[in-house]
């Protein structure tokens, strides 16, 4: 699995992290009824920069990402993401939904819609773009995912891939500051992977903030600022990924480490 | 048998042959189907004789109809007359007798072009709404067809439909003004302002528009609406109106305010457990005791109120079937883009429930439909009413068969229209290429 992902070189020119926060997470902690999942999260994320979060299943990871757009509500400690803090408040949470890109594990496309009404819709409902600017934008991105061609057939008709690469533009469509990769590459056949992983690159090399819940280690290694290791609801370790992967420190990373590198 | 060798490579490709006869057309299908074993042939000659006897049985029947004639015993003597004196034969000469009471009840004669006119404005207000290449224009009409439809049945001032018809557009603009704030309060601000609209300022406004342009149609009371027109009138009414209910209650049974679910809960199981016959007494009868004396209810809103409600809460069930087989991601990838919640029901929700619904919502049509004859146990004359009624006079006392038959292939028609566009829709809604 530590083979890199693309054969090309990554342009790291524009990856930048900036002193700006992008996400602020402080003393978060996180209960599914009487089931500790998060604890004690404490988690700052600067423009710019792109994590890799990484850990065995079951251990918050994907929970962690989905508290940062408020797909889970946590219970005690605070969250802000760029500038806005997540409470009860509906207005701040479409807020804050709309400025965060997020992609998931089973795409999630919406069936009924084509692939360019599946990227137009939030910009037209949400942001109130003009259709035809809202349908110009999405055909920008859809040929950046390079699937301008299937723009008026529906996601059943769509290999996994190409579906993850329209998920991939319909987040984009909102310009988001933001995107969260909820285990992208997990439901996809392993020719298909790397057609994702390479949108991913592109995505990185343009200087977007991204959070990315992943088991793709070529990927952490190439693209990544920064690893997070997570296990039992807690942040275990984190680190460059050089040093992540070359000299891990705690027990259970150098375990972790060793049984997804170690075939 | 040649042995191959191991080394071969084709130089000529085969050109395609027709099929040997036994593989094509009607011979073929007959042996798949009818003669596929000597079990299969036994069953397709024994059907065939059962259905032989059955239209030998049936066919003189209707072969020696009667359609012109006064009464029964005349009928059956023309019968007798002209096919023998032991020939059987069907008097469809009731239905042309009585031909108009069925389909209009005792609806004045000289106002039949009025319920013309409102069926043929019916079929043009729902076909935008059916299909989808009909200009979108036309659902304007769509939207103010309920209040000319009732004008047009009803009679009377045509400033007491319109009136009722600002109150909603009151409501509208109430709610436009704030819907930018906050939905909820829109909603209600919207309701109420419609609500004082039409206590307060329609009767004033009817009776002031009446003095100074007195447009009028003559008034028809409700109890002579009957016939086939009630059906239609109580069936399309119960279902344009039970269709939004059911998908609010469906919401109302998910949502996560407890008071709206257990409101729902309670409306949706109370209505469901109890059998529509007693809804509709209620609606004839007690309803007189608790309303304030001399108001004046309409027996006919009363029964649409009540066979909406009763289709609603079917509904509502149907609805949350569909509801419950969508996938989780859904509603997550819809919050994720940052869609409110009436936006996400409205645009990514609804459209593929209602979808996963369709056979079930159209089984509660069909099934509202042909619960509007329970309307004859309150004393309306519906169609079925009137078969009694008509069976109940000398002339054509003892005759039933024909008229049962009219009466349910009328409604055979609506109902089996109402499958095959469901079906349509269907197909048509059908992306998922499975």
């Amino acid at each position: 699995m530590s083979e890199l992902v693309t054969d090309r070189e990554v342009d790291r020119s524009k990856m930048k992290v900036s002193e700006e926060v992008a996400v602020q997470i402080t003393r978060m902690n996180k209960w599914y009824g009487a089931f500790h999942v998060l604890r004690d999260i404490d988690l700052t994320v600067h423009k710019g920069e792109r994590i890799v979060i990484a850990g065995p299943s079951g251990s918050g990871k994907s929970t962690l990402i989905r508290c940062i757009n408020r797909l889970e509500e946590h219970q005690a400690g605070q969250i802000v993401v760029d500038g806005i803090e997540l409470t009860n408040d509906l207005k701040n949470i479409d807020k804050v939904r709309s400025e965060v890109g997020m992609v998931f594990q089973h795409f999630n496309l919406f069936p009924h819609l084509t692939i360019l009404e599946n990227c137009t819709l939030a910009p037209i409902w949400v942001r109130k773009t003009p259709r035809r600017e809202a349908v110009e934008t999405a055909m920008h991105f859809l040929e950046k995912v390079k699937i301008p061609e299937q723009a008026h057939k529906y996601p059943g008709q769509l290999s996994g891939g190409q579906q993850q690469r329209v998920a991939i533009a319909r987040s984009l469509c909102m310009k988001p500051r933001i995107m969260l990769f909820d285990e992208p590459t997990s439901a996809l056949d392993p020719e298909m992977i790397k057609e994702v992983l390479d949108t991913m690159i592109a995505l990185a090399e343009e200087g977007m903030t991204m959070l990315c819940v992943t088991h793709e280690m070529g990927f952490a290694r190439q693209v990544a600022n920064r690893v997070i290791f997570m296990d039992q609801g807690q942040i275990v370790e984190q680190n460059e990924p050089e040093e992540f992967f070359n000299n891990p420190q705690s027990d259970r990373t150098k375990l972790f480490l060793s049984q997804i590198l170690g075939h | 048998m040649a042995e191959q060798p191991l080394h071969y490579v084709r130089t000529e490709m085969l050109e395609a042959k027709a099929p040997p006869s036994s593989q094509i057309g009607p011979l073929r299908w007959a042996r798949e189907n009818l003669f596929s074993g000597w079990f299969n042939s036994l069953l397709t000659l024994v059907s065939l004789y059962v259905i032989l006897t059955l239209l030998a049985g049936i066919a003189p029947w209707f072969g020696h109809t009667v359609w012109n004639a006064g009464s029964l015993s005349e009928c059956r003597k023309i019968i007798h007359n002209d096919f023998g004196p032991n020939a059987d034969g069907a008097c469809f000469a009731v239905i042309h007798e009585r031909w108009n009471q069925l389909l209009y009840g005792f609806y004045p004669e000289n106002g039949y072009w009025r319920a013309n006119l409102a069926l043929v404005g019916m079929l043009l207000a729902i076909a935008p709404i059916l299909f989808s290449q009909v200009p979108r224009k036309l659902l304007w009409f769509s939207a103010l067809y309920p209040f000319a439809g009732f004008w047009l049945i009803w009679g009377g001032s045509l400033w007491f439909p319109v009136a009722a018809l600002l109150g909603f557009v009151v409501g509208g603009i109430a709610f436009r003004l704030l819907a930018e704030k906050s939905a909820v309060m829109a909603a209600a601000a919207g309701f109420v302002a419609a609500c004082l609209w039409w206590f307060f300022a329609a009767g004033p406004v009817d009776e002031g528009l009446s003095a100074v342009f007195p447009i009028a149609l003559q008034t028809v009371q409700s109890r002579d609406v009957g016939g086939f027109l009630l059906s239609i009138i109580i069936g399309i009414s119960g279902i344009t109106l039970s269709l939004p209910l059911g998908v609010l209650l469906a919401l109302g049974r998910q949502s996560n305010m407890f008071f709206i679910r257990t409101v729902s809960v309670g409306f949706i199981e109370f209505i469901r457990g109890v059998p529509l016959i007693t809804l509709l007494f209620t609606a004839s009868l007690l309803l007189n005791y608790f309303l304030p004396p001399g108001t004046n209810f309409d027996l006919i809103l009363r029964v649409v109120i009540m066979v909406t409600l009763f289709a609603a809460a079917y509904m509502a069930e149907v609805i949350r079937g569909g509801l419950a087989a969508l996938p989780r991601g859904q509603y997550e990838a819809a919050d994720a883009l940052g869609l409110d919640y009436w936006k996400a029901q409205r645009l990514i929700i609804m459209p593929q429930a209602l979808k996963i619904s369709i056979p079930g919502i159209v089984n509660t049509f069909i099934g509202l439909f042909k619960d509007t004859t329970l309307v004859v146990f309150i004393g309306l004359l519906d169609p079925i009413g009137f078969i009694n009624a008509i069976r109940a006079t000398s002339e054509w006392n003892g005759i039933y068969w024909e008229l049962y038959i009219f009466v349910g292939a009328l409604f055979f028609v609506f109902c089996y229209g109402m499958s095959k566009y469901s079906m349509y829709l269907e197909r048509k809604l059908q992306t998922d290429h499975r």
